[in-house]
């Protein structure tokens, strides 16, 4: 089990101290977290890592799951595809089951989630649980981890009425935030340094993996990680190797993404990937199973270039992982790509593939630039986007929703004064009780 | 922040930025405009000066979010140097700082024949923010320990006790300051340097080396 004090070595001892004490006023403090699966999807990675981090640091953490038959995950993930933008026939027949999964999920959870002092729900699966509550104590924040910039309006307008009746919600970017009657938290997505996925390897690991997918270790390598998904442009970055070809004959092309199974259009794009590589065997089309974070980590690791030339993007996350890797991203510009990808700094921002492709010869031909640019992308990483962060907003979230809202927090040993513009309006040492 | 630079030690703070989404946006100049009449003023500070405590890797082309989403945005350069010019530190208060914005943006609309329309993906979010204050544990006893102390800061220490507290305290004035003013004439020209420097214009890092510039040339030669 990591705890706080192993991120030490990697984020500095300031960080972790800030952690701590953010963390000293809320000692004790009962906070539940909510969602629909202990394992599997980006959610229950986050709380695999957060929920031990919170009770190391000395809250009172419970993470609770909530069960429902097969109908109601599918409905559940309409809602998912719905809220971001993909329309969805659902209807009065799915809410019901969706509202009746809610009820029998409250007769077991009701007495834990009332004398919680803070409940973060998270995702709509479990929102109709608050208004199941009606003796709650605490502070309840929806936390939306999906891109719901532009929701299919029917199904948000349902679900609106639900997270009105919220103290707060959280979302990952401005750009998917709502109107909404309360205070809506920014907090971009996060990468765990520790993890599988991002922890160092070494140089045989990074040599094994590409032995084992048949790459040439000696020759360039250009890698996209993500979906076969038509927003993630693979065909455009097949197009882009090409243009580059001619003047790097060496080149090999790595797309790696998810098995298709149970997604026809990911196995459509994935045939289309398919035919347009056709007979080149310099183009290594990879199949992973979700739980291939080391082969992950060592095809980024091991790559010359990487891209992430997505049309349409909530934040990508595979690019804050290659940056953490020390690798400058060629990026689409667009959506969260563009908070990470400083152009001409931690890599360049496209539009094309023939775009792609120049910035691709260039930082082929210049490689101590591609070495400085990664440096860069690998600082903006730590000072950004690490769990470590995530967790400090969590805190301060939690702090802030006991405070109403204070423009500063600020702590001193155990103290919290909490102002609203230069007026102490509050100074105490806090307990759970000052709820 | 102590403030006898005598008697009683500089504590060293820290700080960070909790952003919140306010839920408006804007995706042409009018629509800018109308919100800007209504937002917190929390939003508009946080639009001038949040963005030094974000990453830079160099002197930025704008100097606040307003003046650069309408030059890349809406490819209106000319309002975008009008904008980027406003120095949010000659304003004592914040609504003023509001009318300027909101004077320089009607202008233009004055000028304005056609509306420009930003993609969807570029529209303006208006975003406010919530300051942590941190305690470092670290103090400052003399003056003259200012040019090790300084050269360390972190940008967040620097943004504190810099910037913010020009908002913070009722003197409008930076805690450096604030702390040496006690001392008495002894330090005046080192305060009207430090008076002097523009927090405005430069990236943290380059602010640090600043200071601790200022604070090497009045302490040469002075033991901590």
């Amino acid at each position: 089990m990591t705890s706080i004090q192993d991120y030490t070595a990697v984020t500095g001892e300031d960080v972790i101290d800030r952690l701590r004490q953010l963390a000293r006023p809320l000692k004790g403090i009962k906070v539940v977290h909510v969602n629909s699966t202990y394992v599997g999807g980006g959610v229950a990675e986050i709380l695999n890592k957060l929920v031990p981090l919170q009770r190391d640091l000395g809250l009172d953490v419970r993470w609770e799951v909530i069960r429902g038959e097969e109908r109601f995950f599918q409905i559940t993930k309409s809602f998912h595809n719905a809220l971001q933008g993909i329309p969805a026939p659902l209807g009065d027949a799915s809410f019901k089951v969706y509202e009746e999964t809610g009820a029998q999920n409250s007769e077991g959870l009701r007495s834990i989630l009332e004398e919680a002092d803070i409940v973060f729900i998270h995702d709509p699966q479990p929102l109709p649980l608050l208004r199941l509550c009606p003796n709650r104590k605490g502070k309840w924040i929806w936390r939306c981890h999906i891109d719901l910039s532009h929701p299919y309006r029917p199904l948000w307008n349902y679900l609106r009425k639900f997270v009105m009746e919220y103290d707060a919600s959280i979302f990952s970017l401005a750009d998917f935030s709502q109107p909404l009657p309360h205070t809506q938290y920014l907090m971009p997505p996060s990468i765990d340094p520790l993890s599988e996925k991002n922890m160092d390897l070494t140089e045989e690991q990074v040599l094994g993996a590409k032995v084992e997918f048949g790459l040439d270790p000696e020759r360039p390598i250009m890698l996209q990680v993500s979906r076969f998904d038509r927003f993630k442009d693979p065909l455009g970055v097949v197009k882009a190797y090409r243009l580059v070809k001619p003047f790097v004959p060496a080149l090999q092309l790595v797309l790696a993404g998810g098995g298709a199974t149970d997604d026809p259009e990911a196995e459509a794009v994935l045939a289309e990937v398919r035919s347009e590589a056709g007979t080149d065997k310099d183009i290594h089309v990879l199949q992973l199973p979700p739980d291939a974070h080391a082969t992950i980590n060592a095809l980024q690791r091991g790559a010359d270039i990487v891209l992430q030339k997505s049309l349409k993007e909530g934040f990508g996350l595979t690019v804050t992982e290659a940056m953490w890797k020390g690798k400058p991203v060629i990026g689409g510009d667009t959506g969260g790509i563009r908070l990470q990808v400083v152009n001409h700094h931690t890599g360049f921002l496209v539009k094309t593939p023939e775009g792609a492709a120049l910035r691709t010869r260039y930082l082929l031909r210049h490689p101590d630039m591609a070495a400085v640019m990664g440096h860069k992308a690998k600082e903006l990483v730590r000072q950004n986007f690490l769990l470590t962060r995530n967790l400090r907003e969590y805190l301060s979230i939690m702090l802030a929703r006991m405070f109403g809202d204070p423009e500063r927090i600020e702590l001193e040993g155990n103290a919290v004064r909490a102002v609203t513009g230069l007026k102490t309006f509050e100074t105490c040492t806090v307990k759970s009780s000052v709820f | 922040m102590s403030t006898n630079a005598n008697a009683e030690p500089f504590i060293v703070k820290d700080c960070a930025l909790l952003n919140i989404a306010i839920g408006k946006k804007a995706r042409n100049l009018k629509e800018m405009r109308d919100h800007l009449q209504n937002i917190p003023v929390g939003s508009i500070y946080n639009h001038f000066w949040g963005g030094l405590l974000r990453h830079r890797f160099d002197e930025p082309e704008y100097n606040n979010d307003f003046a650069e989403w309408v030059c890349y945005s809406l490819q209106d350069s000319i309002l975008a140097e009008r904008l980027s010019i406003i120095d949010p530190a000659a304003f004592a208060d914040l609504e003023l700082l509001r009318q300027e914005l909101l004077e320089v943006i009607e202008q233009r609309l004055d000028e304005t024949e056609m509306i420009t329309w930003a993609a969807l993906d570029m529209q303006f979010h208006f975003v406010d923010s919530q300051i942590l204050v941190f305690d470092t544990g670290e103090t400052i006893g003399a003056p003259a320990r200012l040019v090790e102390a300084v050269s360390k800061m972190s940008e967040g220490s620097l943004f504190y006790h810099f910037i913010d507290a020009r908002r913070r305290t009722p003197e409008m004035m930076d805690d450096f300051r604030l702390w040496l003013r006690p001392c008495g004439d002894r330090y005046d020209e080192l305060c009207s340097q430090l008076a002097s420097v523009d927090p405005y214009f430069v990236p943290l890092v380059e602010l640090r080396t600043q200071l601790t510039n200022l604070f090497t040339q009045c302490f040469q030669g002075v033991s901590g």
